[in-house]
Formats: C-alpha cells, structure tokens, sequence
C-alpha cells in the first residue's frame, strides 16, 4: 500500500502539487471577478512573484519563507500602483489594458537579460517548495477567503458586482473595494507564482504571457463564481483534464478545448452552483 | 436641512435645470413634481453626487455636498431609491438589506479573519436591524428568498428597507409608488407616513397626484428644468401655472379651470 503510494507520488507528485498552485491562481481571478472585474493580469502577477522570489532566492540567499511574502508583496505593490488608474476602466476595456499591462511585464523580463535571463529564463532555482508548503498556503487562502466572503466586504464586493452605483450609494466605497480586490488577488498570484518557481526549477518568461492568462480565466468560469469551491473545481478539471486524455495523442488538445466548451455551454454559471446542486438534490 | 442654491446643470447643449432652488425642512415629507422630462431625477442625481451640478451649491445640514463621491454623501445622511429599481437581484432579501449597513459594521480585521465574537455580535446584530426594516415594510416573510423573485412593489419596498438601513436622515425616494396597484398604493402612503413620524425627512418625485397631494406638507413643481411653484397642495392645485404646464393651455380657459388632473 504504502510502497504503491510512493510510486504515484515519485510520478505524479508535481502533477498533485500543480493543482494547489492553479486552484491559488483561479482564486486570484475570482477575486477581482467576484467584484465584478474582467481584470486579466493574474499571469502577470504570477510571473512577478516568480522572478522576484527566484532572484531573491538565488541571488540574495533569503530564507524561504521570507521570500514567499516577498513573492507576495511584489506583484501587491504593483497591483496597488497600475490599480489606481486602470480600474475607472470596465468590462472589456479593463480587460484590455491588463492584458496590456500583462504584455508589458513580458517584455520587460525578455529585456531585462541580466537579471531575468531573457528568453533563456531562469534556470536551477533550488526546489525549496515541500509539499506542505502548497497545502498551508492554499489552505490559508481559502481560510481568509471564506471569512471575507461572509463579512462585510464579501458582501461589497457582491453589490459592486451587481450594481456599481447603488452599491456606491449603499456608502460603500466603490473604488476602494476593487482595488482591495485587485491587490489581493495580485498576491494571491504571486504566491502560486513562488510555489511554482521553487517548484519547477526553471521559469521563462513564456510562462506567464497571454495563454496563462486565459487557462487561468477559463479555470474560474468554467468552476464557477459562485463559492470558493468553484475555482478550485476549475481548476482541477483545467489541469488534470489533458493528463486524463493523454492516450488521444494527437487528438487530446482538441477534445480538450470541446469538453471545456460544452462545459461552459450548458452550464454557464460554472460547475459549482450550489444553487442549482439543491434543486437538483431537492429533487431525487 | 438640505438646500440646493441657483443648481444649474446641462447634458451638451441641452439646459436640463436651470437656477433650481429648493429647501427641504427637517421633519417634513417634500414632494417634486413635474411632467416627464422635467429634470427631476436629474435633482436627485445631483444631490447624490452621481452627477455635478455646473454651477450653484447644495447644503445638507450645513455641509456642502458638491464634489463629494457618492458613498460620502450616504454617510453623511441621505439614502436614496431609484425610479427604475436596483435592488441586488441574485441576493436575498436579508443580504440586500444588510449591504445598507455597510458603514455602520466596523468589525476589525483580525476579528473579521478569526470570526471573533465582537464580529459574530456585529454580524448578528446587523441580521436583526434589517429583519426589523423588513418588517417596516411588511417583507419580514420573505428573507431568505433572492430578490429577484420579488414582485415590482415588493421591490420597490425592499429598496425602500435597504436605503432605511444606511441610518439617513434624510430619505429620497425617486417615484416610489410607480406601477404599483391602488391597494399597494395606499399601503405604502401609511409605510411612508410612518417613516416619517420615525424622525426621517422625506423628499420625493411622484407623478401620481392623488398620492402627492395626500401626502406631502410642502410640494414644488419643476418643469422645463425651473422652479414653477412651490407651496402647499393647496396652493399648488389651484396654482393656473402648475395647471398649465399639466395640461396645456386651451384658447378656451373653461377647461383649465376645471381642476388638476386626478
């Protein structure tokens, strides 16, 4: 029994691990979305705490928990600096100046070679992340999540998603609360991006450009918005789903992306609706 | 209690309010009235801060709320209801309400992150307030359902608890009877009669007659974007400029004289 586990583990024990760290990057985006926000630059995000925590490691020997807040704070900093103007913008419009900014932060990686390694990347991070490390993390994100999400910021973030202006005129600070949302996820992001990097020996700037973005936007639409079990969902459904059609070959991509758009046909308010999981129950 | 001075506001070329000024007393209930397109959500709009005025003041209770963002002008007192509805409809009644109470929830962080009592207490205690306002308006059955599936007077009387819930002082209510029955009509009058002997000043836009004069001590009429009469019903109803701007002006001034319409 326990030498089977141990053999799963030795194969699948970075697939298991990458599942904490999408379900951390689908939380990050049901964040700003749950306040009503198409904001697209989780990947971004993702890649700030990444390079950050990797070079603080690599070039400044920080401990490692001293660098997963920092993998944190950075792309929380920048969150709170690009939030400011960006988030007057809505719906496609600030989609598309995250996207933007998403691109922006490529490119600067890809330009700045003498820290970032350019398009080599960055190579030999040490493997600092234990798998207990994703678990806490994960763990406690969801915790505060949940708390938040039953307090009266849970509940602002719900009515600026539903109605901007009459949440504003609920004294609710509209402005504020989304760049709470916006700067916590980019936290959030730059967490998944830590764990990863110390995770996965190598990060390059690819990583982290527009197809990130979206598998991270798909992840949380196609769970659902509607708890934080829904991302989580999503996630794993996004990650495991082309392990689980490896014997297609050829063919795993597209029926990955058909599954993936009959998911979101018919079921547009994502898997997770506990709604529709009562009525359901209700019945039979 | 709030004073708008000469407010002026224009949309392009087009001159929607012109030199408008109002007070609105504390302790009355006030009406605005005035045929379609007058300006008159456009008052309200401005008062909330949706909108700037381009020129004059507006003072509540000696401060000015010109510039002032939307959620400041609710925590400085005045709440609001919309002509066309905007209750949070995928939420339930009760959260609708609680949402209201936004500012008045000040559970700290780490008490919020922890679910300390002094958080589960402010959670309680906001739960209670807004089944209370619930029952104000006769929704206290109805709670947990999601707002959406409420009737159009239903939703009118939630919005009417959830505005009640941010503790104002002075309450706008933006048409509030539109599209509901005559049995609904009078029931809201009573709720809104006991609003006011709450302590809450009312200011409202109505186009229904009958429901404004019955209710309202001080009545001002806005049309074209001007102030044409402003007084008690009575003076209003027997007003030929308020007549004329309800009904035309007739070559024949019997039939102007025949009253106000119903």
């Amino acid at each position: 029994m326990l030498e089977a586990f141990d053999t799963f583990w030795s194969i699948y024990s970075n697939l298991v691990l990458t599942l904490g760290t999408s379900s951390l990057l689908a939380l990050s985006i049901y964040l700003t979305l749950s306040c009503g926000m198409l904001a697209m630059a989780n990947a971004a995000f993702m890649g700030i705490g990444a390079y950050t925590s990797a070079l603080l490691t690599m070039q400044a020997g920080w401990p490692y928990p001293a660098v997963l807040l920092a993998g944190a704070a950075a792309p929380a900093a920048v969150a709170y600096l690009i939030g400011k103007p960006t988030l007057r913008l809505s719906g496609v419009y600030l989609a598309m100046a995250t996207l933007a900014f998403g691109e922006v932060v490529r490119i600067a990686i890809l330009n700045t070679e003498a820290w970032t390694g350019g398009a080599l990347g960055l190579n030999g991070i040490p493997a600092e992340t234990q798998p207990w490390h994703v678990a806490l993390v994960l763990l406690l994100v969801v915790a505060v999540l949940e708390r938040l999400r039953r307090s009266r910021t849970g509940r602002a973030f719900e009515a600026i998603k539903e109605d901007e202006t009459a949440a504003g005129l609920m004294g609710i600070d509209v402005a504020a609360h989304k760049l709470a949302a916006f700067v916590m996820g980019a936290a959030i992001a730059g967490l998944a991006g830590t764990l990863n990097a110390h995770l996965t020996f190598f990060i390059g700037p690819n990583e982290f450009g527009f197809d990130r973005g979206v598998e991270i936007l798909t992840m949380t639409i196609l769970g659902g918005i509607q708890g934080l079990m829904g991302p989580v969902v999503g996630a794993f459904i996004v990650t495991l789903l082309p392990e689980v059609l490896r014997g297609l070959q050829d063919w795993r991509l597209m029926a990955n992306g058909v599954i993936l758009v009959l998911m979101v046909l018919f079921l547009p308010r994502g898997l997770w609706d506990p709604a529709r999981l009562r009525r359901l129950l209700g019945r039979s | 209690m709030l004073e708008l001075q000469s407010i002026s506001r224009q949309f392009g070329g087009l001159k929607v309010l012109h030199d408008v000024s109002l007070q609105v007393p504390q302790g009355s209930i006030f009406g605005l009235i005035g045929p379609n397109g007058a300006g008159k959500t456009t008052v309200f709009n401005l008062i909330t801060g949706l909108l700037a005025p381009h020129s004059g003041s507006i003072h509540f209770g000696g401060q000015s709320l010109v510039g002032l963002p939307p959620h400041r002008i609710t925590q400085a007192g005045i709440a609001r209801t919309f002509q066309n509805i905007r209750v949070f409809k995928e939420m339930s009644l009760l959260d609708n309400v609680v949402v209201g109470m936004h500012r008045h929830m000040n559970a700290s962080w780490p008490a919020t992150l922890l679910a300390l009592p002094s958080f589960r207490e402010g959670e309680r205690r906001a739960r209670e307030r807004a089944r209370e306002l619930l029952g104000w308006v006769k929704l206290d059955h109805k709670v947990d359902d999601l707002a959406d599936k409420l009737s159009y007077g239903e939703q009118r009387k939630l919005e009417l608890a959830r505005a009640l819930a941010t503790e104002p002082k002075l309450l706008l209510l933006d048409e509030p009877v539109a599209g509901m029955n005559s049995a609904e009509k009078t029931e809201l009058m009573a709720e809104i009669v006991n609003i006011r002997n709450r302590g809450y000043t009312i200011f409202m836009i109505e186009h229904d007659m009958r429901f404004v004069m019955g209710l309202c001590d001080q009545i001002a009429v806005l049309n074209f974007g001007r102030i044409i009469a402003q007084g008690v019903p009575d003076q209003i109803r027997n007003d030929p400029q308020v007549i004329e701007a309800y009904l035309g002006r007739d070559d024949d001034e019997t039939t102007a004289a025949a009253g106000v319409p119903a």
